[in-house]
């Protein structure tokens, strides 16, 4: 039977070699919706199962990073944090700065973490980092409002420390972070799929960022102490986003308008470039992961 | 007018073998290199066909070469090979696991992977949370779960510890409330890999009769991976049959059963014996072939198996007997058969039998023979032990939704006669 080809199937989607140079599928994303969810609650809920404290683990941890820091660089290294009292300058720091590592150092090994159930089911991959940055927004806000405890406890003792209009930003701030993190993890996370040099770089490479991102101490100083070496902090894109949160929850220093507008832009490049690899990747990683 | 659904075209994919390393990182700079300038990857040329028991050539493998075909609505396709065919990857790159090297696959309908049960469950959540997670996963939705959560408890059995964490499940109780979830999948086409290969008797009777009610009710596509050729010639209405990455037969599934049980005969098993320096008396050659006279080594359990014995008998050995004796993979002896030479022959000479075994006698299993001449209590001539060997394959017996298990050695059919 020589009749044409059927004519009667209209093909819903196709398998190719390759995808296309750009796609972020946003469609499909939508679909899962619920299975973004159903993570995010699987990673909330499950990660302190099986403790006595539960979920006071998520304030445990910035509690006492924030007293060390207090203790190691402003009691013992005299770093000045203002009128601020430097508990508080140091809590709103690691707060923020959490987040931001946390999406960080959970996206950069997607592809690894994810091998088992990206080998056997298919589903948008960008699911999987998507999940971390939300899941760690849940554990974002649950810390700061123990920040907001402790803001209300310094505020009543006479601190010199206030809300402004801009804090209400505070969440296109985070939603920047956010995106950032993801970014960066998607790129990371697209190159050490082969080469696993990467993977160990990012470990150390996450704490060493923290130094030269102003997490416990204010941008101006290092201007003021280390002319020298101040461009390493103003290229540096998370520098500008924990100054900026800073000042959105303490009115401490300033706000870095152009600062905040560089990064922004590079955000938003980076995050572009993270999906470009991430879809180059996302087809055949499986091969050699 | 064809309603195809799937549509398989060219597909091949190559993987390179060995580690990743410096060596692996100067071929992608080079393949990058040739990119750049706009030309072909250089490796794509090269590459052997996926024979693993011989030596490579190159660094590339060929795990599925120029792969078409078509599947239409309603139909359920069994893919059948041996290990290492590439069925596996085949299903990989259909359920988007992996991207074929080159050629494309176009889907008309919604697809459904099942390539292993419980893909993502967290032994920390509960029996319910994990319904809802593996759902998720496997591409429902939040409303379809709930709205067929009752039904999928109830058909795994497991209400009791449904609100209980499932790391303290029995595996037989976690393989059921996976497949549980999938059993209720509603896409329009599904991709199973061996999923029936996992729990109890009654479970494997259930879980095959639900996959029945898919295809069969459902109109749903399916495609079907399985060593298990009852379950395929149980379910499937088509068949293709790879080897070595390749199609080798596409079409009716009973002769795409048959296909494969004569071409894919495996490499462990010995259909032949020679020895033509046989002094005296003895077995000269031995042989187990099908109802062609073809040699092979796998049989459907309702297959014509033959014996061809060769002997040669000298005039002192008139009054001896010939025997075989079938053995099962656990040494197990199921019977022996002999014969008196002298009620057959009464010179000596270069004699041939052919010895049928009863059809429908030996259950699928794992069978050795073992070969002897002898003058009984006298003299031992001749004795091969476990020189031949050959498998039963299940392909449809009353028995087989039983699997693996053990029910015996043979098959009889007694008179089950209804009295009261």
């Amino acid at each position: 039977m020589n009749q044409p080809e059927q004519t009667n199937t209209t093909w819903l989607f196709e398998i190719t070699p390759k995808n296309k140079f750009f796609s972020l599928n946003l469609k499909e994303v939508w679909q899962y919706r619920d299975l973004l969810m159903l993570f995010v609650k699987r990673d909330v809920v499950t990660v302190y199962k099986q403790t006595v404290l539960g979920p006071l683990w998520y304030l445990i941890q910035p509690l006492f990073t924030s007293v060390t820091f207090t203790i190691v660089f402003n009691n013992l290294a005299g770093i000045s944090t203002g009128n601020v009292p430097p508990f508080l300058f140091n809590l709103a720091s690691i707060t923020v700065w959490n987040y931001f590592s946390t999406c960080l150092s959970g996206t950069s090994n997607t592809f690894g973490n994810n091998a088992g159930i990206f080998g056997k089911v298919y589903f948008p991959r960008i699911i999987a980092p998507l999940t971390t940055v939300i899941s760690n927004l849940v554990k974002l806000v649950i810390q700061l409002l123990i920040f907001l405890g402790f803001f209300v406890y310094f505020y009543k003792d006479g601190a010199a420390i206030s809300f402004n209009k801009w804090t209400f930003f505070l969440p296109f701030v985070i939603l920047i972070m956010g995106v950032l993190g993801l970014g960066l993890g998607m790129i990371i996370s697209s190159m050490v799929t082969k080469y696993r040099d990467l993977m160990y770089l990012i470990g150390f490479g996450v704490q060493l960022l923290m130094y030269i991102s102003g997490v416990f101490y204010p941008m101006s100083l290092i201007a003021s102490k280390m002319p020298k070496y101040a461009w390493i902090i103003v290229y540096n894109p998370v520098a500008y986003i924990i100054e900026t949160s800073r000042f959105m929850l303490l009115s401490v220093g300033e706000l870095p308008f152009a600062g905040m507008a560089y990064t922004t832009i590079v955000t938003i490049i980076i995050f572009l470039v993270g999906v470009l690899l991430f879809n180059r990747t996302e087809k055949r990683f499986i091969d050699t992961v | 007018m064809k309603n195809i659904i799937l549509k398989a075209e060219n597909i091949s994919k190559q993987y390179r073998l060995g580690q990743v390393g410096m060596g692996s990182l100067s071929h992608d700079l080079n393949r990058w290199w040739h990119q750049v300038r706009g030309k072909e990857d250089p490796y794509l040329k090269i590459g052997d066909i996926n024979d693993r028991s011989t030596k490579a050539e190159s660094d590339y493998v060929w795990a599925l070469q120029e792969i078409n075909f078509e599947v239409e609505r309603g139909e359920v396709l069994g893919i059948i090979g041996k290990n290492g065919a590439g069925k596996s990857t085949l299903l990989k790159i259909l359920s988007r696991v992996t991207a074929p090297t080159t050629g494309s696959i176009k889907f008309g309908g919604r697809v459904a992977s099942l390539l292993e049960v419980g893909t993502g469950f967290n032994g920390e959540m509960t029996g319910r949370e994990n319904i809802y997670l593996n759902g998720a996963i496997l591409g429902m939705t939040k409303k379809e779960i709930a709205s067929k959560l009752d039904e999928i408890i109830e058909f795994s059995g497991c209400e009791r510890y449904i609100d209980t964490p499932v790391k303290r499940y029995s595996s037989g109780m976690y393989v059921r409330l996976a497949f549980a979830v999938a059993a209720f999948l509603e896409p329009e086409i599904l991709i199973i890999d061996e999923v029936l290969a996992v729990g109890d008797a009654e479970f494997q009777k259930k879980a095959i009769g639900k996959m029945q009610d898919i295809s069969r009710e459902g109109g749903r596509t399916v495609l079907f991976v399985s060593h298990n050729m009852a379950a395929i010639k149980q379910l499937c209405t088509k068949a293709i049959v790879l080897e070595y990455g390749s199609v080798v037969f596409e079409g009716n599934t009973s002769e795409g059963i048959d296909y494969y049980l004569q071409s894919n005969q495996y490499d462990g098993y010995v259909g032949t014996y020679i020895n033509e320096a046989i002094e005296e008396s003895g077995f000269i050659s031995l042989a187990i072939v099908d109802k062609n006279g073809a040699i092979r080594t796998e049989f459907g359990y309702d297959e014509l198996i033959t014996i061809k014995i060769r002997v040669q008998v000298v005039e002192k050995h008139l009054n001896s007997h010939l025997s075989f004796r079938v053995l099962d993979k656990n040494e197990r002896i199921i019977f022996t058969s002999e014969i008196k030479l002298i009620s057959e022959i009464d010179k000596e000479g270069v004699y041939e039998f052919d010895v049928d075994l009863p059809q429908q006698f030996l259950v699928p299993n794992k069978f050795n023979l073992t070969f002897g001449m002898h003058v009984p209590n006298v003299e031992l001539i001749d004795f091969l032990e476990e020189c031949l060997s050959f498998e039963i394959v299940e392909t449809g017996s009353d028995f087989h939704i039983y699997g693996s298990a053990d029910y015996g050695c043979v098959f009889v059919n007694c008179n089950w006669n209804l009295i009261k």
